[in-house]
C-alpha cells in the first residue's frame, strides 16, 4: 500500500471534476489536489454529449424563462432556490469556457450563438457543432494543465472511500497498470464520477459509466436522491443505443412512424408546423417524447429492423450543407454505422438510457451531509433535474456545480485539520484482493451484467408495473447474493479488466437497487417515473417529495423522503403544444402577475 | 414492460476468426498470437467483437475501450496492420478472412492491447495546451468575438480526440520515441491558430529542438489514419514554416524583442 497525503481528492476526471479542479486550485492556490480517474481525463463520458450547454443570452429571453423551463421540464421535484442559483451562472460559466478556448460555434458577427432545444421557450443552447461535450472535456483538460498544484492520478480505480469520526477521510485507489493499492488521505473529497447508465443493456453510455462514485458514497451513509427517475433519450440508435442528439430536432429535424407521419401531434404536443416551434412537438421533452414511442411501438407504427423497432429521425429537408455544417458527427455515425446518408434518408431511431436525475444527496453548496464530502455532476442529486432533466442543462450544471464544488472542498479544507490516516486501508486491499482469489462456483460477472442490465429494462423502463418493478428488485437482490460465487479467470494484476469490472459490477447491483426499490415506492406518475398499473397521475399530495435510498449492508434499501423546496413556482399542470401555450395564457389571465408558470 | 423486448441483438450467424496478440507481463517472455473462433452479425464492430470474446469466452483479454462512437480516443489499435479505432471498424469489411488485432504500434505495450499512454499525454502537456491570452478580458466583458472565418483557422485542429493512431502510423516516432509527433503539433496548432491566444512564440520554442517539428520527414502518413480528419500533417508543415521563419528572425533580432508571447 502507497500512501499519499494531500488537501482536496477529486474523484472522476471528466466535465465536473476538471472544473472543481480549476476552481479549488484558482480559488486556494496553496492547496494541494490530486485529482483521480479511471481513465485518462479527455476520455471521461463527457466526451459523448453532443447538443449544448444552456445559458441566456438572448435579449427577449430571461433567467426566469430558463427557471420556469427546468422546473416544469422536471415535473415540479426540482429545489427551486438551487435552480435560482443555477440559471443565473450558466451564462458567466460558458463564457468562462469561451474564455479558456472552447470552440462555440457563432454568428456570423462573432458572438456566439445559440440553438433550440426540447422543452425550452427560447433558443439558449450554446454549442460546438455536435462535438459539445468533446470540446468542453478537452478544452477544461488541457486548461487543467497550467495549474501546477493539480496532480493527477490517470487510470486509478477507487475501490473505496475512507471515513472516520463523522468525516470522510480520503479514498483508496487501485492502479490499473500495476495491481497496487494507494491510499490518498485527503481533508475534502469531490466526488465527480458521472451516472450510471450502464445498468440497462441499451443505452448512451461509455462502458465507464458505472455509478462508481454514486456507490461508494452509498454505502457510507449518504442517500441516493431521486434514483427512480432514469432518462431514456428519444433518438438512439437501435442495438447500441448511441446517441443522435436532439440538437437534431433543435435544428428542425422531424420524427416520423412507419406512415410517414409526424406522430407526436398525436401525444399531446401538436398541432404539427413545418417549422420548428419551441416546446411544440419534436421539441418536447425527452420523457414525453420517448413514452410516445412507447405507444406508437404497441399500435403497430414503428420501423421493424434487425436491432428491433424504430421510427425515423428525417433530417432530409435541413438540406445537405446545414445537416453537415451543424451536425457532423451524426453524419458521420450514421455513415458509417449504419451505412446511412442522413441527407437522402431517415435515420432509424428508438429511445435508450441517457441520463440518472438523481444521485448523491447534495445540498446547493455540493455538500453531502457526510462532512467534508462534496459531489458534482451526474453523480450527484443538487436538485435541478427533478423528474426529467431538459436536454442542455447537464453540460451546464457540470460547469456551474464542478466549480460550486471545488470552491468549497477548498474551503473545507483550509478550516479543517489533517486527514487522518484511516487504519481502514488494509481492510480495503484485503476485500479487493478477496474478490480476485476468491473461489466461486465458477459464475461470470459479464452473464450477470446481462442479466442485470435485462431486468432494469424490463421493470424499470419507460412505463412500469409493480409486479415488474419487484421481479426486478428480486432479481437484483439474487444477483448481489450470487456476487459472492464469481470466479475471476484473470488472477494477474496488471491491467486486470477483469477484476475491475466485477468490482464495477458491484457499484452497478447497489446503484441499480436504489433506483428499483426508489421506483417501487413511488405510486405515482411523474416525469420519467411513469406507471400503469392505476398510479397513471401524478400526486402531489403525497409525492411531491423526493425519495431518498438508504444503503443497507445485507439487505435492499430503505426508501424515505424529503421535501421538496418551491421557491415561486407553485406545481401546475405540466403542458406542451397547444395545451402548454391555453395553459399559459389561463395563468397570465387569472393572476396577471409575471412570476406566475407560463408553462 | 414484458411483451415487447426494449432490446433485440441481431441474430449471430456467421463466424469470424479473431486473431488477436497476447501480452501478460509475468506469465509471457515475448508476445503471441491467439485465436478465437467469434459468431458476429453484420452490424458488429470489432470492439464488440473483442468485447464477445471477454464476456464469453476469454476474461483474461485485456483492452480499453469507451465511449463505443469513435469519440473518446480509447480503442485505437493495429486492425489488420492499419491502426483504426476498434469502435467504427466493422467486421463486415474484414469477413470472412480472419481478422488480426495487434496493440498500437511504436508503443510499449503494457498487457495484450494496452499500451502505455502516459508519454504522448505528456508530450501534450508540454506544448502549453490552452489560452494564454492575447488581451485578458473580464468574465463580465463577455465573449471574444471570433467570427466563423477566424474559427476556421484552428477548428479542425481541434477535433484531435488523442487516439494515438497518427503515432502509429508514424515512422519518425518509430525511430525515436522523443519526437513530439503529429498528434502534439496539431494541438500546437490549434491554439497558434486561435486568434484568442497570444501564446505563439512560448509553444514555437517548446519544438524548436531536434525532438520537434524539424523531426518530420513529411511522409504524411498521419494525416491518412486520422479517424477524425484532423489532418496532422498540415499542422506540422504550418510549423515548420514558422519555425524556420522564427530561426531566421533571431538572427535579425534579439529573442526578447521578437514576436513574444505577450507582444
Amino acid at each position: 500500500m502507497h500512501h499519499v497525503d494531500t488537501d482536496i481528492l477529486i474523484l472522476g476526471a471528466g466535465g465536473a471534476g476538471l472544473r472543481a479542479a480549476i476552481a479549488a486550485a484558482q480559488s486556494a492556490p496553496e492547496l494541494n489536489i490530486a485529482l483521480v480517474s479511471k481513465v485518462f481525463p479527455m476520455r471521461s463520458h463527457t466526451v459523448a454529449a453532443e447538443g449544448g450547454s444552456a445559458g441566456v443570452v438572448q435579449s427577449h429571453d430571461s433567467l426566469e424563462n430558463h427557471f420556469h423551463d427546468t422546473v416544469a421540464g422536471g415535473d415540479w421535484l426540482c429545489e427551486q432556490d438551487v435552480v435560482d442559483y443555477f440559471v443565473s451562472r450558466c451564462t458567466p460559466e460558458m463564457v468562462q469556457l469561451e474564455h479558456w478556448g472552447c470552440p462555440w460555434s457563432r454568428k456570423p458577427d462573432g458572438h456566439i450563438n445559440v440553438r433550440a432545444f426540447g422543452g425550452m421557450k427560447i433558443e439558449r443552447t450554446w454549442f460546438a457543432a455536435d462535438r459539445s461535450g468533446f470540446h468542453i472535456l478537452h478544452t477544461l483538460f488541457q486548461t487543467s494543465i497550467q495549474f501546477p498544484s493539480i496532480r493527477r492520478f490517470d487510470e486509478y480505480f477507487c475501490v473505496d472511500l475512507l471515513s472516520d469520526e463523522g468525516r470522510v477521510q480520503g479514498a483508496v485507489m487501485l492502479a490499473l497498470s500495476t495491481g497496487e493499492f494507494t491510499a490518498i488521505h485527503a481533508k475534502a473529497v469531490v466526488i465527480a464520477t458521472g451516472g450510471a447508465g450502464r445498468v440497462y443493456s441499451q443505452n448512451t453510455n461509455g462502458g465507464i459509466v458505472t455509478g462508481d462514485g454514486m456507490a461508494l458514497a452509498y454505502r457510507h451513509g449518504v442517500p441516493l436522491r431521486d434514483m427512480e427517475f432514469v432518462q431514456y433519450h428519444p433518438t438512439c440508435m437501435p442495438g447500441t443505443g448511441l446517441l443522435f442528439t436532439e440538437a437534431c430536432r433543435g435544428e428542425g429535424a422531424f420524427l416520423l412512424n412507419k406512415n410517414g407521419d409526424r406522430y407526436l401531434q398525436d401525444y399531446g404536443l401538436g398541432p404539427a408546423s413545418p417549422e420548428p416551434r419551441n416546446k411544440f412537438m419534436e421539441l418536447g421533452p425527452r420523457d414525453r417524447l420517448s413514452q410516445a414511442f412507447w405507444h406508437e411501438e404497441r399500435k403497430g407504427n414503428t420501423v421493424s429492423t434487425p436491432q428491433g423497432a424504430t421510427v425515423l429521425l428525417d433530417l432530409r429537408h435541413l438540406g445537405r450543407a446545414k445537416i453537415k455544417e451543424r451536425l457532423p458527427l451524426i453524419c458521420e455515425m450514421a455513415e458509417q454505422f449504419m451505412g446511412i446518408d442522413p441527407a437522402t434518408t431517415p435515420i432509424p431511431v428508438r429511445p435508450a438510457v441517457h441520463y440518472t436525475m438523481g444521485g448523491i444527496l447534495v445540498d446547493i453548496n455540493t455538500a453531502s451531509p457526510l462532512a467534508g464530502l462534496y459531489a458534482a455532476g451526474e453523480c450527484s442529486s443538487v436538485g435541478i433535474h427533478g423528474a426529467n432533466r431538459l436536454g442542455s442543462n447537464s453540460l451546464a450544471e457540470l460547469s456551474v456545480f464542478g466549480r460550486v464544488a471545488g470552491e468549497q472542498a477548498a474551503k473545507f479544507a483550509k478550516m479543517a485539520g489533517p486527514a487522518k490516516r484511516s487504519t481502514q486501508t488494509e481492510a480495503v486491499e484485503a476485500k479487493a484482493l478477496a474478490l480476485l482469489t476468491q473461489k466461486g462456483d465458477g459464475e461470470r460477472h459479464a452473464t450477470m451484467r446481462a442479466e442485470m442490465a435485462a431486468s432494469m429494462e424490463k421493470g424499470c423502463g419507460i412505463y412500469r408495473l409493480g409486479p415488474e418493478m419487484r421481479e426486478t428488485c428480486d432479481t437484483l437482490a439474487n444477483l448481489k447474493q450470487r456476487m459472492a460465487g464469481v470466479t475471476l479467470e484473470d488472477k494477474s494484476r496488471v491491467w486486470n479488466t477483469d477484476w475491475i469490472t466485477a468490482i464495477e459490477l458491484g457499484y452497478q447491483l447497489d446503484v441499480a437497487e436504489a433506483m428499483a426499490h426508489s421506483a417501487i415506492a413511488r405510486e405515482e406518475s411523474r416525469g420519467a417515473h411513469q406507471r400503469i398499473d392505476g398510479f397513471e397521475q401524478r400526486d402531489d399530495a403525497r409525492f411531491l417529495r423526493h425519495s431518498l435510498a438508504h444503503y443497507q449492508d445485507g439487505g435492499p434499501p430503505t426508501i424515505s423522503y424529503g421535501p421538496v423546496k418551491i421557491t415561486h413556482l407553485p406545481p401546475a399542470q405540466r403542458a406542451y403544444g397547444a395545451l402548454g401555450e391555453q395553459a399559459d395564457a389561463a395563468a397570465r389571465a387569472t393572476a396577471g402577475n409575471k412570476d406566475v408558470a407560463h408553462v | 414492460m414484458s411483451e415487447v423486448p426494449t432490446s433485440e441483438i441481431m441474430e449471430r450467424t456467421k463466424t469470424i476468426e479473431l486473431r488477436v496478440l497476447r501480452y501478460r507481463p509475468v506469465s509471457d517472455h515475448e508476445p503471441v498470437f491467439q485465436a478465437y473462433q467469434v459468431p458476429y452479425s453484420d452490424d458488429m464492430s470489432v470492439l464488440q467483437v473483442l468485447q464477445s470474446v471477454k464476456d464469453t469466452q476469454d476474461g483474461t483479454l485485456s483492452f480499453r475501450w469507451s465511449c463505443r462512437m469513435a469519440i473518446c480516443g480509447s480503442c485505437g489499435m493495429m486492425i489488420n496492420g492499419d491502426p483504426r479505432l476498434a469502435c467504427n471498424t466493422f467486421v463486415r469489411d474484414l469477413a470472412p478472412n480472419p481478422v488480426t488485432v495487434e496493440p498500437l504500434r511504436n508503443f510499449p505495450i503494457e498487457r495484450d492491447l494496452v499500451v502505455t499512454v502516459g508519454d504522448f499525454v505528456k508530450k501534450i502537456e508540454s506544448i502549453y495546451p490552452y489560452i494564454i491570452p492575447k488581451t485578458p478580458k473580464s468574465i463580465e466583458a463577455g465573449e471574444y468575438l471570433q467570427t466563423p472565418a477566424q474559427m476556421a483557422a484552428y477548428e479542425s485542429f481541434s477535433d484531435c480526440i488523442n487516439c494515438m493512431l497518427c503515432y502509429a502510423a508514424c515512422p519518425q516516432f518509430g525511430a525515436n520515441p522523443d519526437f513530439i509527433g503529429p498528434g502534439a503539433m496539431a494541438l500546437l496548432q490549434r491554439y497558434n491558430g486561435d486568434s484568442r491566444d497570444g501564446g505563439q512564440q512560448l509553444r514555437l520554442d517548446s519544438i524548436a529542438g531536434e525532438d520537434g517539428v524539424w523531426s518530420c520527414t513529411a511522409v504524411g502518413v498521419c494525416s491518412d489514419a486520422c479517424p477524425k480528419q484532423v489532418d496532422p500533417a498540415n499542422a506540422v508543415n504550418q510549423n515548420k514554416t514558422k519555425s524556420a521563419l522564427d530561426f531566421f528572425l533571431r538572427f535579425i533580432r534579439p529573442k526578447d524583442q521578437g514576436a513574444g508571447a505577450k507582444s
